[in-house]
């Protein structure tokens, strides 16, 4: 998931991440400013903040929390993120919603989500001029279609 | 060997391990293509795997500095430097070379040839262009450029019935280059996970040139399952693949150019 991260950044486009952590030790209230359009005056009139704080089993003031982003639409689809903090750091992003659910589809989404057809496999055999197929060795070019569609020439 | 067909002159040879199929729709005698192979020839002297002394084997030994290296020999790493780039690492000629027992024949420690032939068979149509031979398809071993005015009816192999096509498509100025791993075993290995690629069976690449198509071809193949997915991320190209389970999928305009049989 973390090689995703470039993409998900370039994939939200013209929104900007905004996020403000409050992390000093000592019970403080954590927020996460939510990512907002970039169109939007900053912070303060986004969407409302629904970050989550989630105890560690540790227990101590200085843990690991995840902190979930609200659901932003994309022309894709619905984005959120959630950040991982570790000993006050960031220590990782991951995706809870994406338009698709893998990182190459990430890249679909970037190229106005090009179209997929999927079919049955058949079998013809109609005249040709040509045979397009993975290579083949010099010997075995004698049994190839493309041998015995030139002897029938 | 020279077939007289109709309306054009096939010539087929044995090169660079598999057979090169040359036909021109153009009146012109069977030399006037010498030069062509003159120049394949000289591909396989820089380029060959199999040979200790190819320019590729001596740079993989240490034997030859990359500066002394001659030209083609710094295009063709340059494009797979880009390749490499395009394609996450999952193709990679230096990988391609140490993936495999270093003893083996065939085998060095760079091993561009997933770009080679197609740059190879590009630089032997514009040749022959030069020549006046412009009404022509070059069928290097199951990857194919077509010049002309008129379109050529190609198809594609079908992985399980070998007298069979699965496809037919119609090219007049372009190229198709199919990676498959039905010919010869499993021989693209994923750079990423040094296994060999499963997902897919085939795919075929059609675009401008033969150079583009084959290097696509060749890092969809080793993407496995992700590699239509990423064909249809790059523009230019067109694709179709024939998956393990024996499904046909293809990218948005790929269509464009099939005929019915």
């Amino acid at each position: 998931m973390r090689r995703a991260i470039p993409a998900v950044f370039v994939t939200l486009g013209g929104l900007v991440l905004l996020a403000s952590f409050h992390t000093a030790a000592g019970g403080k209230p954590r927020s996460i400013t939510a990512p907002t359009r970039s169109s939007t005056p900053a912070a303060g009139t986004g969407p409302a903040p629904s970050g989550t704080t989630v105890p560690t089993t540790s227990g101590a003031a200085i843990g690991s929390r995840q902190i979930d982003g609200p659901v932003v639409p994309t022309q894709f689809g619905d984005v959120q993120v959630r950040v991982i903090m570790r000993n006050g750091k960031i220590a990782d992003v991951q995706a809870l919603q994406m338009p698709f659910d893998r990182q190459h589809s990430l890249e679909l989404s970037q190229a106005a989500a090009p179209i997929l057809h999927d079919e049955v496999l058949q079998a013809q055999s109609a005249q040709i001029d040509l045979l397009s197929g993975a290579t083949y060795t010099t010997s075995a070019y004698q049994q190839s279609l493309q041998a015995a569609l030139d002897q029938s020439r | 060997m020279t077939v007289a067909a109709s309306s054009s002159r096939i010539v087929v040879r044995p090169m660079w391990g598999t057979m090169i199929r040359v036909e021109m729709r153009d009146a012109v005698p069977d030399d006037a293509i010498e030069p062509l192979w003159q120049w394949f020839q000289r591909v396989d002297d820089l380029f060959s795997t199999w040979r200790d002394d190819s320019e590729i084997s001596r740079l993989a030994r240490g034997d030859l500095e990359l500066t002394a290296t001659s030209t083609e020999v710094r295009v063709v790493l340059d494009l797979c430097a880009r390749l490499k780039s395009t394609s996450r690492g999952a193709f990679d000629t230096a990988f391609a070379a140490a993936a495999a027992d270093p003893d083996a024949p065939g085998r060095c420690a760079i091993d561009p040839t997933g770009v080679v032939k197609g740059w190879a068979v590009d630089r032997g149509g514009e040749l022959l262009g030069a020549l006046g031979v412009s009404d022509v398809a070059i069928n290097a071993g199951g990857d194919i450029l077509v010049r002309g005015s008129t379109p050529w009816r190609v198809g594609i192999q079908h992985p399980w019935q070998r007298d069979k096509t699965a496809q037919i498509v119609a090219l007049t100025n372009g190229a198709i280059a199919t990676s498959g791993n039905y010919e010869r075993g499993d021989h693209v290995v994923d750079a990423r996970t040094g296994r060999p690629a499963v997902g897919l069976t085939a795919v075929s690449v059609i675009a401008a040139n033969l150079a583009l198509a084959d290097g696509y071809a060749t890092v969809a193949l080793a993407l496995g399952g992700e590699g239509m997915g990423w064909l249809a991320t790059r523009p230019d190209v067109v694709a179709i693949g024939i998956t393990d389970d024996r499904r046909v999928v293809k990218t948005a305009g790929f269509d464009d150019h099939v005929v019915k049989p």
